[in-house]
């Protein structure tokens, strides 16, 4: 069990009771991987018995459509996008990820608020405005932050996937290149730089994105199982404190 | 981000707040003829009318979907889009813009449904300072009245059904009321609002209204 610990301000009307599941977070820019990696947790953590949930982001009942839809245009101006994000997210915190942790699901996020903060930042949106503004958030067990060195790595995964360059993927609202390609390069370039700033400050654990899959995914395994164990060890320790710190 | 205060910006912003039922919407759109009249540029931005965001506002309310936090955080977008799209750039091109309702309503409302002050006044850190805020003040008992007889149904947020504080929607609502009012009476002091009593004359509070308006507009150049 866990008391709920917020960066800043809690919601309204979250009490402040123990929890018994995990929240685990998957974090690192566009073409990453995280969809991969989250999906391949879920399985892996079915198999062990855990009752999972996954969300990320724009995938909130309340927000969700206006929010992809207001990404079909180019009207949305910075400040705009950041709220509708955190709306986005407030919606899934408080009806999707507060209640499954309260109920022992193990929640795995793609994506959390670093994200959001990160693209904040490139946009030159005050740091500590967006810090306040996603004061609401719960602070997760695990922050697995899945990290390439360059930006130009990015680009053959997004090709590999066959998928073409999206306006905000590339920052194309900031103006930083010639075309898409110029953009993305630049943009990630910057997102990856923020991502770095925000390692230590938010204690994430870097696990290297840059070698084969396989690989990637059993260092997750490793850093996720190590958490669920914790937790497990920790209720054996309650039975007889004594004995367990004599050991 | 600029913000609250420090923006330097040639136009001139005129807001109006208060509670529901308080005339404020009567007011400004009898200023906003007579500057219309007077050969200002003149722009009017109203709450929750950004395009972006209306859908999604219109389904929440309907579905009722909304928490205090998420309600807080929409119309937080709702407004950033205004201040972007509709408020900054008139005001740098020299314009006057009047607003009914502005980040007062914000932090009177989600205070009053349980956010944290701070954090609520920390979230629209981004806004423009008004040039002048009016506030028409009526007591809760006359606000209410003008409502619960104007209008049909008092709907579901409107009423703040959605706290539990009573089951009957009118009782609801006059719990709400009063919680809104004490938020504004304390950011009266807080924000420099300027009072205007609600209780008097149209014409009178009118009157009112375009002197002080006048005091601001003093060297400006009406295009005639």
């Amino acid at each position: 069990m866990r008391e709920l610990k917020f960066y800043g301000t809690p919601p309204p009307g979250v009490e402040a009771e123990d929890y018994s599941g995990k929240l685990i977070v998957i974090e690192g820019t566009d073409g990453v991987g995280r969809s991969t990696h989250t999906a391949m947790l879920r399985s892996w953590l079915e198999a062990r018995g855990h009752a999972v949930i996954d969300t990320g982001m724009t995938r909130s009942v309340l927000a969700g459509r206006g929010l992809k839809e207001a990404k079909t245009g180019t009207t949305l101006g910075r400040l705009t996008m950041q709220l509708f994000y955190a709306t986005d997210f407030a919606d899934r915190l408080e009806n999707e990820m507060l209640p499954a942790l309260r109920a022992g699901f193990v929640v795995l996020t793609d994506r959390y608020i670093y994200s959001a903060i990160a693209r904040a930042a490139v946009r030159g949106v005050d740091a500590r405005w967006i810090r306040s503004v996603y004061g609401i958030a719960l602070v997760p067990d695990l922050i697995l932050y899945l990290r390439v060195g360059r930006a130009e790595e990015l680009v053959s995964r997004v090709l590999a996937a066959g998928r073409k360059f999206d306006y905000w993927e590339s920052g194309m609202d900031l103006n930083l290149g010639e075309d898409f390609y110029d953009s993305f390069v630049e943009y990630q370039a910057r997102l990856l730089r923020e991502f770095d700033r925000m390692a230590g400050e938010y204690g994430f654990r870097v696990v290297d994105a840059s070698r084969p899959v396989r690989r990637v995914a059993a260092d997750l395994r490793r850093a996720v199982a190590r958490v669920l164990e914790a937790e497990e060890s920790e209720g054996r320790m309650g039975d007889e404190p004594t004995v367990a710190r004599q050991r | 981000m600029i913000s609250y205060g420090k923006h330097r910006l040639p136009g001139k912003l005129f807001v109006v707040e208060g509670t529901d039922g308080s005339g404020k919407s009567t007011q400004l759109a009898l200023l906003h003829q007579w500057l219309k009249a007077e050969g200002y540029p003149v722009f009017f931005s109203e709450w929750n009318s950004s395009p972006l965001v209306k859908d999604t506002t219109r389904r929440a309310k309907k579905r009722r979907l909304f928490t205090p936090t998420t309600f807080s955080l929409l119309h937080a977008t709702d407004f950033a889009d205004r201040t972007e799209r509709d408020i900054i750039p008139p005001l740098k091109a020299g314009a006057i813009v009047l607003a009914d309702r502005y980040i007062y309503t914000a932090f009177a409302r989600d205070v009053a449904r349980g956010c944290d002050r701070a954090w609520v006044r920390d979230l629209y850190r981004f806004a423009v300072k008004p040039t002048v805020a009016f506030f028409f003040r009526a007591p809760l008992d006359v606000a209410i009245d003008r409502i619960v007889s104007g209008r049909p149904e008092l709907k579901h947020y409107e009423a703040g059904l959605d706290m539990d504080w009573s089951d009957d929607a009118e009782e609801s609502f006059k719990i709400f009321q009063g919680r809104i009012l004490e938020e504004y009476d304390r950011m009266v002091s807080e924000f420099g609002l300027t009072v205007i009593d609600a209780t008097r004359s149209i014409v009178r509070q009118q009157r009112e209204m375009r002197r002080i308006v006048m005091r601001h507009l003093a060297g400006e150049e009406a295009v005639a």
